[in-house]
């Protein structure tokens, strides 16, 4: 099963400690999947450094010898990008989990890879700031990981994601050699935005090393909305209507109808089981501010034929509001042995059509689907709800979100809006940034990775592609 | 021979549900909250990696190894992976099913650890009469004055190091046990409602004080209590341990001692027992002859300050007492992960007049006790008892209430290893004191 030659293993334990490399069949096993569904490969070692130039030299040895390297922080990712590649050399970079510095001046943070998002925020806190990207994982997903796909978040519509805070990156290259790209500046245009490419490059280019990120004020104040709508397209028409009066909010998450009944159905929070959509709205900034923008949106909604609004009048009313969204995702989980979460996005003017188009779709192929998400960004998060064993089912999951895509697509959106690409949407990649986009990509890994270490097969195949025939 | 399951064929993961295995989504969240995961950053050591290691054994992708077997009792069993699930994943259930099958293949027996097993698993607390007499010998130890004649005198030394290391976790005995057979005296108006207690094992001889406050607060609020002299131990150690048949032969004795069907409620005062006989539909569900008594069983058990709560307990009167005692809340991962109950006994901690509470930090993190994981498991142990009692002291609470006799040792060894003065006690026995200060 160990596909690496043990003169590597034991160079790998002189360079790490025997302790730091894992080789063991049970450790192989525990180290065969990240959070992505249905998908497991075995891996041939997994190794624990703690420092740059041990990265370096890792990244020699595995060049020097063509042996895959696969980068992983704590393995939450949903689009099969942690997976191992057969025999590769799993680097795990949860013990580079220190944050260096916090700077209140330049509202900055420099940290190592493997910090916990959530640490990194809780770390601002005291310094009156924050970190926005929030990521259904913050509490155990890394920064290193969150940079790699470009996490986004629940805060996306106002906040941005990751790439807005990122300002500088470190990145050990698979020859070895350190590369530093971006600074503590605001401005910079010294060169290429080479971080840029870092960023949401699922490991296939580079091992991040370092990250200087931008923080952000804390916001004094904040008020939370729920409303309830009989149609979807109300729903819809209430985010527009609210975008178009100016108003950004923080938060405008949406449920669909089968997400509202199975969260009822486990967190009995009252809500109404007829509704076809429900919208959580959040404001925050400046109390007056946040006053004001709250009262608008309770009218926008009512106007757009809001069933009801409830304003939460204390912060124990805005945490049982939020509860709603909060375990929209544990009460899907909970109902089928197999949950499949997609993040299908398309621009917030087509929300209501892709909406419709997947409760349809649902039907068609006689599946079980879920559907909440971001609504403020369009970022939609139909969720799967199936069995793994049921081969059959599978097959139609299958088909059903193929044409989810398509759909996407065809609305000018993505098939990916923050999960990243990975193996789960590899071949659905080409869709969207078509056959010069593909070939851009090739040339680009080419560039950085030339020996194809870099977590090879994810996201696109690397062959030359000129005659456009795909390698099996 | 390792006990089997009559109708077992392939092995206990094997046997399982699938499904319970496939709830696992590997998503990642229970990784924060696994104390073994935190000290090592290793998935093996993680709920989500012990869970596909479980798989790949139903799988047939891995035998059941040594190394699996270590995993499977490095896990504490504190059950804070199932507080984070998003997806339920029926942990407790699966932790067991692995143990047991793990002692099944038998790829953990030595000597050494077979005789340990035997003697206590599967001999001492498997009677209370038992345990009862080595709680009689220890008091004799440490009321003649030969304890402290032998801590003092480095007659210790002379013992093997392990036994040595042990000698500071052994409890200090209650001057009375648990009066089995009791039954509350009808007088006056009546009481209301007909509860049973059980005694627990643990408890009974080293806290029987908390079982004699229990009864005194369900009789101040209108109960009747009884506590049937015919129970044993409530099998959660073999549970927890791989002994399923013993723990399904412990579970029908105590049904059969309590005869749940005439009572308004069982009532459990030690977070791990509870954690364990709410079970006992789910452990007696394929035995015809209990799986029924069984479930009826399973849904009067309530914890103490559970049921406090639902009849609604009646709160103290205000005290006279200028100034207030800091108090600080230990959260039993039984009973805050296991059963869900922590507004509970915080409602009751909340109405004592004598005490101003303060917030532990980390409450609901593990001290290390887990049962005999402190025997067990001395250096993982030994670490949480340090980062708890570090907390504790933070706090400056000069009393300390939780709700299992396992913590409460666990942090009584780490305190007065530490000289700290910081007092131990049960929500329950802070309440009957309330009490009695009505006057």
């Amino acid at each position: 099963m160990n596909a690496i030659d043990p003169t590597h293993i034991s160079r790998l334990v002189r360079l790490l400690g025997a302790d730091r490399v894992l080789t063991r069949q049970e450790d192989l096993i525990t180290y065969s999947f990240d959070g992505t569904p249905i998908l497991n490969e075995m891996p041939g070692c997994i190794v624990f450094p703690d420092s740059v130039p041990q990265i370096s030299d890792i990244l020699k040895l595995a060049d020097h010898h063509r042996m895959p390297i696969v980068t992983r922080g704590s393995g939450t990712g949903l689009s099969g990008g942690a997976i191992p590649v057969p025999g590769c050399i799993v680097l795990c970079m949860v013990r580079m989990d220190r944050i260096l510095r916090i700077d209140p001046a330049n509202l900055t943070a420099l940290v190592e890879p493997g910090v916990i998002t959530a640490k990194l925020d809780e770390a601002a806190l005291p310094h009156g700031l924050f970190y926005p990207p929030d990521p259904g994982s913050m509490r155990i997903s890394t920064i290193g990981g969150n940079v790699a796909n470009n996490s986004g978040g629940l805060r996306g519509l106002k906040y941005g994601v990751t790439r807005d805070y990122v300002m500088a990156l470190e990145v050990a290259l698979p020859n070895g050699d350190i590369l530093r790209t971006g600074t503590a500046c605001v401005k910079d245009v010294a060169g290429y935005n080479l971080k840029d490419i870092f960023i949401g490059s699922e490991g296939t280019l580079g091992v991040i090393t370092r990250v200087l990120l931008r923080l952000t004020p804390k916001p004094r104040a904040k008020k939370t909305l729920l409303a309830t709508f009989a149609s979807t397209s109300a729903a819809a028409e209430t985010v527009s209507a609210i975008v178009a009066a100016h108003i950004i909010p923080c938060t405008l998450e949406f449920l669909d109808r089968t997400t509202i009944r199975c969260v009822e159905e486990y967190a009995k929070i009252g809500l109404p089981l007829d509704a076809e959509a429900l919208l959580l709205m959040e404001t925050d900034g400046h109390p007056a501010v946040v006053e004001e923008e709250s009262a608008m949106m309770s009218g926008i909604a009512r106007e757009h034929g809001a069933v009801e609004v409830t304003i939460a009048k204390s912060d124990e009313e805005a945490v049982r509001l939020a509860a709603a969204r909060r375990t929209a995702f544990s009460a899907l989980a909970r109902v089928a042995p197999t949950t499949i979460l997609e993040d299908a996005t398309v621009p917030r003017s087509h929300l209501a059509e892709m909406i419709n188009f997947i409760q349809q779709t649902a039907e068609k192929f006689k599946v079980r689907i879920g559907t909440f998400g971001h609504m403020g960004d369009g970022n939609l998060h139909p969720t799967f709800l199936t069995d793994e064993r049921n081969h059959d089912e599978i097959h139609r999951v299958e088909q059903a979100f193929t044409e989810i895509f398509e759909k996407a697509v065809a609305l000018e959106g993505t098939i990916t809006g923050e999960h990243g690409v990975g193996l789960a949407k590899k071949k659905f990649l080409p869709m969207v940034i078509g056959p010069v986009g593909l070939e851009v990509h090739r040339r680009l890994k080419q560039v950085f990775d030339p020996n194809g270490i870099m977590n090879p097969g994810k996201m696109f195949d690397e062959q030359e592609g000129r005659d456009g025939a795909e390698r099996k | 021979m390792p006990a089997h399951h009559p109708i077992m064929s392939r092995g206990f993961l094997h046997d399982l549900d699938y499904s319970v295995v496939q709830q696992c989504m590997h998503c990642g969240l229970c990784l924060p909250t696994c104390p073994t995961y935190d000290a090592t950053q290793r998935e093996a050591a993680s709920p989500r990696g012990r869970i596909a290691l479980m798989r790949a054994v139903a799988d047939n992708k891995l035998e059941v190894t040594r190394v699996f077997g270590e995993e499977m009792y490095f896990c504490l069993g504190c059950l804070a992976c199932e507080t984070a699930c998003p997806a339920g994943v029926d942990y407790a259930h699966l932790f067991d099913m692995a143990r047991a099958e793990v002692e099944r293949v038998g790829v953990l027996a030595r000597p050494k650890r077979n005789l340990i097993r035997q003697v206590t698993v599967r001999w001492l607390f498997l009677s209370r009469g038992r345990l009862r007499w080595l709680g009689r010998a220890m008091r004799l130890y440490q009321k003649s004055g030969l304890q402290t004649l032998a801590r003092r005198s480095g007659l210790m030394r002379l013992l093997p190091k392990r036994l040595r290391e042990l000698e500071p976790l052994t409890p200090a005995i209650s001057d009375r046990f648990t009066p089995l057979g009791y039954q509350t005296a009808r007088a006056g108006e009546g009481p209301q409602r007909k509860v049973g207690l059980v005694a627990g094992c643990v408890q009974d001889i080293a806290f029987a004080d908390i079982n004699r406050d229990t009864v005194e607060v369900l009789e101040q609020n209108g109960c009747g209590v009884v506590i049937p002299p015919l129970q044993e131990c409530c099998g959660s150690l073999h549970g927890h341990n791989g002994e399923w048949e013993l723990a399904r032969a412990l579970a029908r004795k105590n049904l059969d001692a309590f005869g749940a069907e005439n009572l308004d409620a069982v009532i459990i005062n030690a977070a791990g027992c509870g954690s364990h006989i709410r079970h006992y539909d789910r452990l007696l569900a394929d035995d015809p002859g209990y799986a029924e008594r069984a479930r009826i069983w399973s849904a009067k058990v309530r914890d103490i300050s559970e049921y406090l709560v639902e009849i609604g307990f009646r709160k103290p009167t205000p005290s006279s007492r200028p100034t207030k005692t800091r108090l600080a809340y230990h959260e039993a991962c039984h009973l805050v992960h296991g059963q869900k109950i922590s507004r509970q006994p915080r409602a009751i901690l909340a109405s004592l007049p004598d005490y101003e509470i303060v917030e532990l930090p980390e409450a609901t993190w593990c001290c290390g006790s887990a049962g005999i994981y402190n025997i067990t498991q001395p250096e993982m142990s030994a670490q949480l008892l340090e980062r708890k009692i570090r907390h504790v002291v933070s706090t400056g609470a000069t009393t300390l209430a939780t709700a299992n006799p396992g913590c409460a040792l666990q942090i009584i060894t780490g305190l007065r290893l530490r000289g700290m003065a910081v007092r131990v006690a049960h929500p329950v026995t802070l309440l009957a004191e309330a009490y009695r200060a009505e006057g």
